[in-house]
């Protein structure tokens, strides 16, 4: 049934974000940290054990599907609510401290890739 | 004629995320047929939907005069509901459904390298900007680093240390110019900087952090790489909370 790939994906996501809670805790700061990233992987090791030990019916299967069909939508709601006028009006100094840091960071993506490929080379 | 529109509009606002639904599907629709005939599938109809997400977020501030841009205005808060973390970190993880193990455990360590070097580099090019506009002191200086991390580390680190409502506003708003730049700018840079495979992503995902700007980006870009790059992104919020107020706090005190 449908409701059971949703309550599944619930699992998941509710486990992950207590345990980001939890670890961000744990370390003192005042975040989530990895709550998302830690439902994800739950649900990665259990869409690739699937195939070997256990299989979730095509209908399971199109209760998570659906939702993650609707992330784009989802996304362009999220544009849609930004502050966007706080982004933009709040002078130079937040605007080139955003613009510098995006293109920094976007200038170190190629660098470490090569190195990550690299390093998986010499292993 | 009043009455039909006045319950048109009650109708509309008692069902808001249904009403949320329907205009994004309408706003999507667009921004596909905008893709395939104005620009031949050059620009990809998510990169545009997502760009006129912002724009009208820009218009809704303006005349709602609130801050969560178009979810202001009357009939469209549902969109606040649909776009809200809630529903956006609910669909992150569905997205992670059929995703690539061996990818994320070949990519394992340098993308938990990525995040580090993510956080620090974009803290120091926005204590950089800081100390270039004539900030002088070290709670100021990482606080405005701290916003150039994302638009949460910013307020954690200047509540943390202490910093002035002024400061805390400026970090926020350059982790929001931070997060709609990297929505809008990824489309246009990923091929020049290689953002064509899980490896790649997982890496863009630990250096940009911003949950919201990499969920948008790679939408924009190629959807199968959100789950890579959402991955290592959700991590580095937490990180940022962590070595901002601590860590990189003290090398800026050291310094000035």
């Amino acid at each position: 049934m449908v409701i059971y790939g949703v309550a599944l994906l619930s699992f998941c996501m509710l486990i992950g974000v207590f345990l980001g809670d939890i670890l961000g805790e744990l370390i003192g700061v005042q975040a989530n940290v990895g709550g998302v990233g830690i439902a994800m992987l739950m649900l990665i090791m259990l869409s690739n054990l699937s195939h070997r030990k256990f299989t979730l019916r095509p209908m399971t299967e199109s209760g998570i599907g659906f939702w993650s069909a609707m992330y784009i939508p989802i996304v362009v709601a999220m544009a849609a609510k930004q502050n966007v006028i706080a982004a933009v009006s709040s002078g130079w100094l937040a605007v080139i401290a955003g613009v510098a840091a995006v293109a920094a960071s976007f200038a170190m993506i190629p660098v470490l890739a090569r190195f990550g490929k690299g390093h998986g080379r010499d292993q | 004629m009043g009455v039909i529109s006045d319950t048109f509009t009650a109708v509309l606002t008692k069902n808001s995320l249904v009403t949320a639904f329907a205009f994004v599907g309408i706003l999507v629709w667009v921004s596909y047929r905008i893709s395939d005939k104005l620009t031949r599938g050059h620009i990809h109809g998510s990169a545009i939907a997502i760009t006129l997400g912002l724009a009208l977020a820009y218009v809704g501030g303006v005349t709602g005069g609130g801050d969560k841009g178009i979810a202001d205005v009357g009939l469209l808060g549902g969109v606040g509901i649909m776009g809200g973390a809630m529903f956006r970190d609910f669909a992150i993880v569905a997205t992670a459904f059929g995703a690539d193990l061996d990818a994320l455990k070949k990519a394992g360590f340098v993308g938990a390298f990525s995040i580090v070097i993510g956080v620090v580099l974009s803290f120091i090019v926005g204590a950089a900007v800081a100390v270039a506009f004539g900030y002088t002191d070290a709670v100021s200086i990482s606080t405005i680093g701290a916003g150039a991390a994302t638009y949460i580390v910013g307020p954690v680190t200047g509540t943390a240390l202490g910093a002035g409502s002024d400061v805390i506003a400026l970090s926020i708003a350059a982790g929001l110019t931070k997060s709609v730049l990297v929505m809008v700018g990824t489309p246009i840079v990923a091929s020049r900087i290689g953002l064509n495979n899980p490896h790649s992503a997982l890496i863009y995902g630990g250096l940009m952090g911003t949950t919201s700007g990499v969920a948008g980006g790679l939408a924009a870009t190629d959807p199968k790489l959100v789950p890579y790059g959402a991955m290592t992104a959700t991590f580095y919020t937490g990180v940022g909370c962590l070595l901002a107020p601590s860590v990189l706090f003290l090398c800026v005190s050291a310094l000035v």
